[in-house]
């Protein structure tokens, strides 16, 4: 094989891992934007929805249209539940507290998952079943092209919702300053609990694409692409969704060929490199607004 | 006085040190209960011998660990169904406390001062390698006997009071590479491995020296993390070179995502494996994604031979229908070496058990006549089970 | 009453006799429950493990409690420290106590000449980017570790002489006494009032002439020394090192420790390192549902801290307080 089919079809490796960061990433990216937290959680919510997905497709045996639509509900329904009980009575606590609180959260959904489905590895069958494409001798599956075209969807349809419509500009009313929003006769509390509720039907999208491209069921398995999705939305810039768009795919096209041309060992270490660069150049990411601040 | 917030963390506080207090006191009590109870009944001639297992229960490791509990007590509840153990005039019933160590090192070093405290007389464990290093030093301060199912690194059985029923890692890595050039003639082979994992960088690096020694050829040696699902790269690098087989000692999880991965991309490159693949077919949601692979397993549930299916029934009963892994099956043996060695030596002191461990012959599960030799390893043959139609089958010689 | 700053000092005093008083009474208190056995062995063991946190925690709470900057990283430090101690006691033939003193010192030294490398480009960012640059950092240690031969890459380096047990107890706490004083005088000199400044306003305290740089990286200096020294006990007390352990969870299990502790209050965090060390050894007994209790535990004590209730009192307490004061001066 020649050196441009290896590195295009490692490119195409690295889209494929990165469309799954970036739809993770818009949705914790949304959550930070406008409730100003880290939402350590967010992986989480990914590994319900791909364990709901799991009990309504394997064991209820519901049509699978249904049993995306009940997944999504099943996680928006989750968002807005731990958003009331745990990070709604901190809305004035320091960023930290809500921080612990998040990680705090992110245990008791992996540990809850652990004690009902037990720790070994469940197998799943895709639900999706669209052949994939070949381009002479790289093969793009059929999920890999759902994953893009998902994520691309999303990333546009969410942009237009947060800029264009009444509910999005509440949204980003309670972003920039929200005492005056409220002022302004927005439900602040409303609103919080509808970006929890959209950013956790984007996490149970970005479960049901990664359990039909990974097909294994694990109490952890939110975890670390939880983490990576985080880097990803730093890199683009924090509250942006193109940029967490962009980090995303970044983050997996710098992984992949890393660890094809570089090393396989040192590829974590390449990729949080790559952070500490960006971040250096770019304190607030790379599409991120850069703000001064005021005494 | 007026640091009342402080007050309530304070009491917080004392609450919890007063319940690990309690909780010490009680399980004090019930060591105390237990040797009471031993001795009222040892006039009737039978007690109780008590095993302490470690490994994890929790955590990412957990499978392994649960399996081994499971597996240790479908042979105790056998052996004492069948009258216990008997030595001398004594007749010991088994019984075991099993503690959870997440797999790391500091909370195995608790998890056996925990079974220490609750009276253990013989050590099964740790689980996993590092784990069980972590103990060493403690079991041979304690000249107790330390017999680990599965830590398979060779420190772990560095001191005379430790042994192991699984084989080595560079054991292990040896024999595949044998197997692969000897009697599957391959020479060119492609390397993937987790390296984040002292099991799977044991293998690989004995496995690579073997093959080089041996006149074959490593074509490529790819790499992967601790909790990576995605190995697309890997396989295109891989794909991209003369390989003729790739080896993946790893656990079947890993085994799983890479060979659902490699049939997506359209690879034929057979697969050959470590002991780790056992229970694939378990996790692979198409069995063809794992047709024809070839791995190093000391124990194939799906064999068909009366003491394993005995034992994968048993299992099966007691768990809700769960098939025992080779963890299940390395603890099992586990558990009737101990039998073994307490018949042999006459005796339940640890001293002595460890004196008869190397004149003992077990027949077990994970080999016909297993034997250990002064260094603490067990010596038995290694099988190979090839995946055919969707089912193990040990490779004929 | 006495109100000038003379009526102060005797009160002042008291509170350091009364600190030296506790000290030794622990120590005492320890001695004689370690010499006489009276502990399980269980709790024995957890001694020591708590002494490590206790520190980590303590070092932790200078860099966000006081200078108020999250990071996540805090476990590559310890790593370093406890990679640099262990290779050298390894190569090194003395008495333990000698090995181990070595050990620590070169661990925590080896450890702060990371942190001045790695904390003078990253202390710039603050805020959420600190703390995702910082669990990089981690990150990229632990993968460099793994990787390089001499630490025994995933395989772990073993054969540690395990020195800092329990039986050496008196050794390791006078290292914890030191950590706590040390930071603790730190915390309430003229550098670490600059430090607070930071952590208050930083601009303000810039218009005042106070180096906000300087200041920044000496608190992560002298926290991760104190990490690193962590580290080095921590390797010589379980004898084996491996990578994995000092991935991100770990940060995150010190920085729970510091939050719960009050942020900024050295005796909370010695109090929440110990709580949480003996936590999941307490609950053993839950076995499945120890992880989930843990979390529970910790979602409900950060709602209480910041609870209404919670607040009422410390309201109450402020107005006592200043009702006090308005007293003693009258």
């Amino acid at each position: 094989m020649s050196l441009i089919t290896g590195i295009l079809e490692q490119l195409i490796n690295g889209l494929r891992t990165g469309s799954i960061y970036a739809l993770i990433a818009i949705g914790y990216t949304m959550v930070y934007g406008i409730a100003k937290m880290i939402n350590f959680a967010h992986g989480d919510i990914i590994m319900v929805g791909a364990y709901s997905l799991y009990v309504f497709t394997a064991i209820l045996e519901l049509p699978a249209a249904a049993a995306v639509i009940l997944t999504v509900a099943v996680c928006a329904a989750l968002g807005i539940v731990v958003e009331r009980i745990a990070y709604k009575p901190l809305r004035n606590a320091p960023s930290l507290a809500v921080l612990i609180t998040a990680i705090g959260v992110s245990y008791f959904l992996q540990n809850t998952a652990l004690l009902i489905f037990k720790a070994t590895p469940i197998p799943f069958g895709s639900i999706i079943n669209i052949s994939g494409i070949r381009l002479g001798n790289i093969n793009i599956s059929g999920v890999t092209l759902v994953t893009f075209v998902a994520t691309a969807v999303m990333m546009v349809g969410l942009t237009l919702f947060v800029n264009k419509t009444r509910a999005g500009s509440a949204m980003r009313a309670v972003s920039e300053d929200r005492g005056a929003a409220s002022l302004m006769g927005i439900n602040v509390n409303k609103t919080i609990s509808m970006t929890f509720a959209i950013g956790s039907a984007l996490a149970a999208v970005a479960g049901i694409l990664y359990i039909c491209q990974y097909q294994s069921l694990q109490p952890t398995l939110g975890a670390l692409p939880g983490i990576k999705a985080f880097v990803a939305a730093v890199l683009g810039g924090i509250g942006n969704i193109p940029g967490a768009m962009l980090g995303g795919l970044l983050l997996g096209i710098i992984e992949s060929l890393s660890r094809a041309y570089i090393s396989t060992q040192l590829a974590d270490a390449i990729v949080y490199g790559v952070l500490v660069i960006v971040l250096l150049v770019r304190p607030s990411g790379l599409l991120g607004k850069q703000k001064t601040e005021k005494v | 006085m007026k640091k009342w917030g402080k007050a309530v963390s304070f009491i917080m506080a004392a609450s919890l040190v007063v319940a690990s207090l309690t909780a010490c006191s009680g399980s004090g009590e019930t060591t105390a209960d237990t040797t009471a109870a031993g001795e009222t009944s040892a006039a009737a001639g039978t007690e109780t011998f008590l095993i302490g297992g470690i490994g994890p229960l929790t955590g990412s490791a957990a499978s392994y660990g649960i399996s081994v509990e499971q597996g240790a007590w479908v042979a105790i509840d056998e052996i004492n169904a069948a009258g216990g153990v008997k030595v001398g005039d004594t007749t010991y019933m088994l019984d075991m406390v099993f503690e959870d160590d997440e797999a790391t090192e500091d909370k195995a070093i608790q998890a056996y001062n925990t079974v220490m405290d609750e009276g253990a007389q013989v050590i099964m464990g740790a689980v996993t390698s590092g784990a069980c290093i972590a103990i060493t030093p403690l079991t041979l301060q304690d000249g107790i006997l330390q017999i680990t199912p599965s830590g398979s690194a060779e420190a772990c059985i560095a001191n005379d009071n430790a042994f192991r029923i699984c084989f080595s890692d560079p054991e292990q890595g040896r024999a595949m590479a044998d197997y692969a050039i000897d009697s599957l003639g391959y020479t060119k082979i492609a390397v993937l491995y987790n390296n984040s994992d002292e099991y799977s960088t044991g293998l690989q690096t004995a496995f690579e020296e073997e093959v080089k020694a041996k006149g074959g050829e490593i074509v490529a040696s790819e790499s992967f993390g601790a909790d990576d699902v995605d190995f697309n790269t890997q396989l295109s690098s891989i794909r991209s070179t003369d390989a003729e087989v790739i080896y993946v000692p790893a656990y079947y999880q890993a085994a799983t995502y890479i060979s659902n991965q490699a049939k997506e991309m359209g690879m034929e490159i057979p697969f050959i494996g470590s002991d780790g693949w056992d229970g694939v077919l378990g996790t692979v949601t198409d069995a063809s994604t794992v047709e024809g692979a070839i791995f190093s397993s000391p124990f194939c549930a799906s064999v068909d031979d009366e003491r394993v299916q005995n034992f994968v029934k048993a299992y099966g009963e007691a768990n809700d229908g769960a098939v025992p892994d080779q963890f299940a099956a390395d603890a099992y043996d586990t558990v009737y070496t101990i039998k073994a060695a307490m018949e042999q030596a006459g005796s339940i002191e640890s001293e002595d058990m460890i004196a008869a461990m190397t004149e003992i012959t077990v027949n077990g599960l994970t080999g016909d006549a297993i034997t250990f030799d002064a260094s603490g390893a067990a010596e038995k043959d290694v099988r190979f089970v090839e995946i055919v139609d969707g089912a193990y089958q040990y490779r004929e010689e | 009453m006495n109100k000038t700053s003379a009526g102060k000092t005797p009160a002042k005093y008291g509170k350091i006799v009364l600190n030296i008083l506790i000290t030794l009474a622990v120590y005492a208190v320890m001695m004689v429950v370690i010499q006489g056995g009276m502990l399980s062995r269980q709790m024995t063991s957890i001694i020591i493990p708590c002494c490590i946190n206790v520190m980590l925690a303590v070092s932790l709470c200078l860099l966000v409690g006081y200078l108020g900057e999250l990071t996540l990283g805090h476990a590559g430090f310890m790593s370093i420290g406890a990679y640099a101690g262990a290779l050298l006691t390894n190569y090194l033939d003395m008495p333990p106590v000698a090995e181990l003193l070595i050990g620590m010192l070169a661990g925590g030294i080896i450890a702060s000449v990371f942190a001045v490398v790695i904390g003078l480009p990253v202390l710039r960012l603050k805020g959420d980017y600190l703390a995702i640059v910082t669990l990089g950092f981690g990150e990229i240690i632990r993968s460099v570790i793994n990787s390089l031969e001499f630490t025994g890459g995933a395989k772990g380096l073993s054969g540690i002489g395990t020195y800092a047990t329990y039986k050496n107890f008196t050794f390791v706490y006078i290292f914890v006494i030191l950590t706590i004083l040390l930071i603790a005088n730190l915390v309430h000199s003229r550098h670490g009032r600059a430090i607070t400044a930071v952590r208050d306003n930083y601009i303000a305290a810039e218009a005042i002439g106070i180096h906000v740089g300087r200041f920044k990286t000496m608190a992560f200096v002298i926290s991760a020394f104190f990490a690193g020294l962590a580290g080095v006990i921590y390797a010589h007390n379980v004898g084996i090192l491996k990578p994995a352990n000092f991935d991100y969870n770990k940060s995150i299990e010190i920085l729970v420790m510091v939050v719960l502790g009050g942020m900024g209050n050295i005796k909370g965090s010695i109090i929440a390192a110990i709580i949480l060390t003996l936590l999941p050894e307490v609950l053993r007994s839950a076995a499945d549902y120890r992880m989930l209790l843990y979390s529970i535990v910790l979602i409900a004590m950060m709602l209480f801290n910041n609870s209404r209730f919670k607040l009422a009192i410390v309201e109450k307490r402020n107005l006592k307080k200043a009702a006090e004061i308005q007293k003693e001066g009258e």
